[in-house]
C-alpha cells in the first residue's frame, strides 16, 4: 500500500515539475502571456490614474501624461460597470451587512475570555455556540459574497464586454442569503456538522452549492463574448476561484463518507482550501486589478504573475494538513503538506515582486487615494501571512504555536488582513462606478481605515503574544496548565481592544454603503438599464 | 470560451483534483482497513447521545482530542495520555480532533478525572473547581427543582456558586456528556508511531 503510494507521488510530483518547468520555458521564450499586462487599460490610459474615490491630486503626483483615453473606450467601460450592478449590488450589500452581523458575534467571543459568566444562561449565546457563528458568518457571509461581487464587476471589465447573464448571479446571491439564514439558526440551535469550517448542516449546504453554481453563470456566458486577446491575470484567478470552490465544499460535505482520522485529513484540506484556493484567488484578482490602475502602470512583471497564479493552484491545495502536525494521521501526508506549505514562497514572492515593485516609487499616491491604501496594506499583509504560514508549518515552530491563540492570530492575518482590507478597498472602488453615485461622506471612509487599520494592529500583535506565552508555558511540563490560561490572559484584553475598534469601523462601512445604496436606489437618472439578458 | 480560458478552467480543477487525490483518497484507502484499536467498543446511545452533546455545545472549539508524542511535547506529563493512532478514533463522527487548547487534551479525560461528581459541578460552574479557568458555566444543562422526583439525579452544587434555588439536578443531557466524558479513555497500549520506527 504504502509503496503504491509512494509511485503515485513520484509520478505526480514528476508531472507537475514539468508542467511548471513548461511554463516556466514558455515564458521565458515569450510564447505565453505577453501583451497581457495592457488589457487592464485603454488605449492612452497608461499613465493616467482610474480611482473614484482619490482628490484630483493623485494624478498630479503620478506626473502628467500626454493624451486622454478615447472617450468612446470610457463609454463602453461605463457600459461594463453597469452591466453587472444587479448582481455586484445583490452581493455586496449582503456581505457588508453579514461583516457586521460576523464582527458583532466576534467581538462577544472574544469578550466571553473576560467575562466567562457573560450570557451563559441560554445554550445559543455561549461560546462554543457564537465562535462558529463567527467564524461561519465573516468566512461564508462577509469574505465570500464580497469574492463574488467583486468578481462579478471585475468580469465585464476584464473582458471589455458588458456581464451576460447577470440575474442568474443575482438568483445566487438570494439563494446564498437563504443558506446563510438557515445555517446561523441551525448553528445557533446547535444543530451542527461539528466541523471547524464545516459547520453548516449538509441538509442546508445545498443551498450554498445552488447559490455558488448561479453566481459562476455570467462567468460562462461572458467569456466567449470577450473582446481581449489576453485573459488578464485577475481572470485566472476568478475562474480558478469559481472552478476550486465547489470541488471543495461539495467533497468536504459529502455525509457519512468519511471517517475517524480521515474525517480529520478532508476538514483541513478544506479549511485551508477556503483561504488558499477561494479568498486568495479572489483577493489577488481584485489586488493585481487596482495596484496598476490607481497607480497607471502595469504591474511589474506579468510573467511573474502567471507563474504565482500556477505555483499557488499547485502548493496550495496541498497545504491543509499542516493543521495536524503531531496528530494521528500518515506522517506521509503531514510531511508532503509540510513540503508544499514551504514551498509557497514561490507563489508569494511572485505576487509580492508584482505587488510591492509595481508601487514602489509612487508612494506619495497613498495620500490622495484611499482605496490604493487599502489595497496596499492588504497586499503587504498578504506577503506578511504567506511567509508566517510558510514558517508556522515547520515541525518546530509548529509545536510551540499549534493549539495556541498564535494560530488564531495568523488566520485572521490572512483572512482579515488580507482578504478583508483588500475587499474594502475593492468595495470602495466599485460601488460608485456601478452605481453612478458618489460615497456620500468622503472622511468616513478614512474614520474606517483608521479604525481598521490600528484595530488590526493591537488585535495582531497582542494575540501572537498572548498565544506565545500560552504556548511556551504549556511545552513546560514543570507549570501546571491553568499558567497557559493565565499567561495569555492579559492580551487577550488587547484582542477585545483591537476587535472593538474593528468592528466600529465596519459599522462606519456599513453605515456608509447602506447611505450610497439609498442615494442610489433615489436617483432614477442615473440608475440606467440594467444590461442583463 | 476560449482556449485560453477553458485551458485555465481544466487544469485548474485538474490541480485541485490531484491535491485532493493526495490528502484525501491516498489516506482513505490507506486507513479505511484500519482495526479499531484494542479494548475500543462502539459508544453506548448514552454515550452517543453525550457525544452530540459535546458537538453541539462546540467543546472542540477549545479541546484537543489528539496527545502528542512524548518527542514532541509533554503531553503525556499532563496526563493526556500515549500518542493517539488512527484506530482509537474508529468509531469518531465527526472527528472532533481539535487545533485548540485553550483548555486542556480531553483524550483520556474518563482515566485522568473519573469522578462524575467532580464533572457535574465543573460543567455547571468551572470556576468553582479551576479559578483562572475561562470555560463558560453550562448550568443551562441543570435545572433548579424544588422536590426531588423518582430517576432525577441530584448533583451537589456548594451553594455560594448556585445560579438559583432549588435543588440542581442534571437534565438526561447533562448526564449523557458526563458519560462520554467519563468514556474518554484511550489509555490501552496500543504500538504507536515513534515505536514502529524504533528498530
Amino acid at each position: 500500500m504504502n509503496g503504491t503510494i509512494a509511485w503515485l507521488f513520484a509520478v505526480t510530483f514528476v508531472i507537475g515539475a514539468v508542467g511548471l518547468l513548461g511554463l516556466v520555458a514558455a515564458i521565458a521564450r515569450r510564447q505565453f502571456g505577453a501583451g497581457g499586462a495592457h488589457v487592464p487599460f485603454l488605449d492612452h490610459e497608461e499613465g493616467w490614474a482610474e480611482d473614484p474615490v482619490a482628490t484630483p491630486r493623485l494624478q498630479r503626483v503620478l506626473g502628467a501624461t500626454p493624451r486622454s483615453p478615447d472617450p468612446a473606450e470610457l463609454r463602453d467601460r461605463d457600459a461594463c460597470d453597469r452591466s453587472s450592478r444587479g448582481p455586484v449590488l445583490a452581493f455586496v450589500l449582503s456581505a457588508v451587512a453579514w461583516l457586521a452581523v460576523g464582527s458583532i458575534f466576534g467581538l462577544v467571543v472574544s469578550l466571553k475570555f473576560q467575562y466567562p459568566d457573560w450570557l451563559t444562561d441560554q445554550a445559543w449565546t455561549t461560546f462554543g455556540r457564537l465562535r462558529p457563528l463567527h467564524l461561519d458568518t465573516v468566512a461564508y457571509g462577509w469574505l465570500s459574497m464580497a469574492g463574488m461581487g467583486v468578481a462579478l464587476w471585475l468580469l465585464p471589465r476584464l473582458l471589455r464586454t458588458p456581464l451576460r447573464g447577470g440575474r442568474w448571479a443575482t438568483a445566487g446571491a438570494l439563494f446564498w442569503n437563504i443558506g446563510m439564514l438557515l445555517g446561523t439558526g441551525a448553528l445557533a440551535s446547535g444543530w451542527t456538522d461539528g466541523l471547524e469550517w464545516l459547520e453548516y448542516p449538509w441538509q442546508i449546504d445545498g443551498f450554498f452549492v445552488i447559490g455558488g453554481s448561479l453566481a459562476a453563470v455570467p462567468m460562462f456566458l461572458t467569456l466567449p463574448h470577450r473582446k481581449v486577446d489576453h485573459l488578464y491575470v485577475s481572470a485566472l484567478y476568478i475562474i480558478g476561484a469559481l472552478v476550486w470552490f465547489p470541488i471543495l465544499f461539495v467533497v468536504a460535505n459529502i455525509p457519512n463518507l468519511h471517517f475517524g482520522v480521515e474525517h480529520a485529513l478532508v476538514n483541513w484540506w478544506f479549511a485551508h482550501n477556503v483561504l488558499g484556493l477561494w479568498f486568495t484567488p479572489l483577493g489577488l484578482a481584485a489586488a493585481y486589478y487596482l495596484i496598476p490602475k490607481i497607480v497607471g502602470r502595469p504591474i511589474y512583471s506579468y510573467q511573474l504573475s502567471l507563474l504565482g497564479f500556477w505555483s499557488l493552484a499547485l502548493f496550495y491545495s496541498q497545504v491543509g494538513v499542516h493543521h495536524l502536525i503531531g496528530g494521528p494521521v500518515p506522517g506521509w501526508v503531514v510531511t508532503l503538506s509540510i513540503v508544499t506549505s514551504v514551498s509557497m514562497v514561490i507563489p508569494v514572492f511572485a505576487v509580492a515582486v508584482n505587488h510591492h515593485l509595481t508601487v514602489l516609487g509612487r508612494f506619495r499616491a497613498l495620500r490622495h487615494s484611499p482605496v490604493l491604501r487599502f489595497i496596499v496594506l492588504g497586499a503587504m499583509l498578504y506577503t506578511a501571512a504567506s511567509f508566517q504560514g510558510s514558517m508556522e508549518s515547520l515541525r518546530s515552530v509548529n509545536t510551540l504555536t499549534h493549539f495556541t491563540h498564535y494560530t488564531v492570530a495568523h488566520a485572521h492575518l490572512g483572512a482579515y488582513g488580507f482578504a478583508s482590507i483588500v475587499f474594502f478597498g475593492a468595495i470602495y472602488f466599485l460601488m460608485p462606478r456601478v452605481t453612478g453615485v458618489e460615497w456620500p461622506w468622503r472622511p468616513l471612509v478614512d474614520v474606517h481605515f483608521a479604525l481598521i487599520a490600528v484595530g488590526f494592529f493591537v488585535y495582531f500583535t497582542t494575540l501572537t503574544i498572548g498565544g506565545l506565552l500560552q504556548g511556551q508555558a504549556m511545552l513546560d511540563a514543570s507549570r501546571p496548565f491553568t499558567d497557559s490560561v493565565s499567561a495569555a490572559a492579559p492580551w487577550l484584553w488587547g484582542r477585545t481592544a483591537g476587535g472593538l475598534l474593528m468592528t466600529l469601523g465596519h459599522l462606519v462601512f456599513a453605515v456608509h454603503v447602506g447611505a450610497l445604496a439609498l442615494r442610489a436606489a433615489r436617483a432614477p437618472a442615473l440608475s440606467l438599464t440594467e444590461e442583463m439578458t | 470560451m476560449s482556449t485560453e480560458a477553458l485551458a485555465t478552467a481544466v487544469g485548474s480543477a485538474a490541480i485541485v483534483l490531484f491535491a485532493g487525490g493526495a490528502l484525501v483518497l491516498a489516506p482513505y484507502l490507506q486507513l479505511e482497513h484500519i482495526e479499531p484499536s484494542p479494548g475500543l467498543r462502539p459508544y453506548t446511545p448514552e454515550e452517543a447521545m453525550g457525544r452530540g452533546v459535546y458537538v453541539s455545545e462546540g467543546c472542540v472549539y477549545c479541546h484537543s482530542q489528539q496527545p502528542r508524542d512524548p518527542a514532541q511535547a509533554p503531553d503525556d506529563q499532563r496526563g493526556w495520555g500515549r500518542p493517539s493512532v488512527p484506530g482509537d478514533y474508529a468509531y469518531d463522527y465527526p472527528h472532533q480532533l481539535g487545533t485548540m487548547r485553550t483548555g486542556p487534551d480531553l483524550f483520556n479525560v474518563g482515566a485522568r478525572l473519573p469522578s462524575a461528581d467532580w464533572h457535574y459541578l465543573h460543567l455547571y460552574q468551572p470556576r468553582a473547581v479551576s479559578p483562572v479557568s475561562v470555560m463558560p458555566s453550562y448550568a443551562y444543562l441543570f435545572d433548579h427543582v424544588d422536590t426531588v422526583r423518582p430517576g432525577d439525579l441530584v448533583v451537589k452544587i456548594p451553594p455560594e456558586v448556585q445560579r438559583e434555588p432549588g435543588i440542581v439536578v442534571a437534565t438526561p443531557e447533562a448526564q449523557a456528556l458526563v458519560r462520554y466524558l467519563l468514556r474518554l479513555d484511550h489509555t490501552a497500549p496500543v504500538l504507536t508511531a515513534s515505536q514502529e520506527e524504533q528498530p
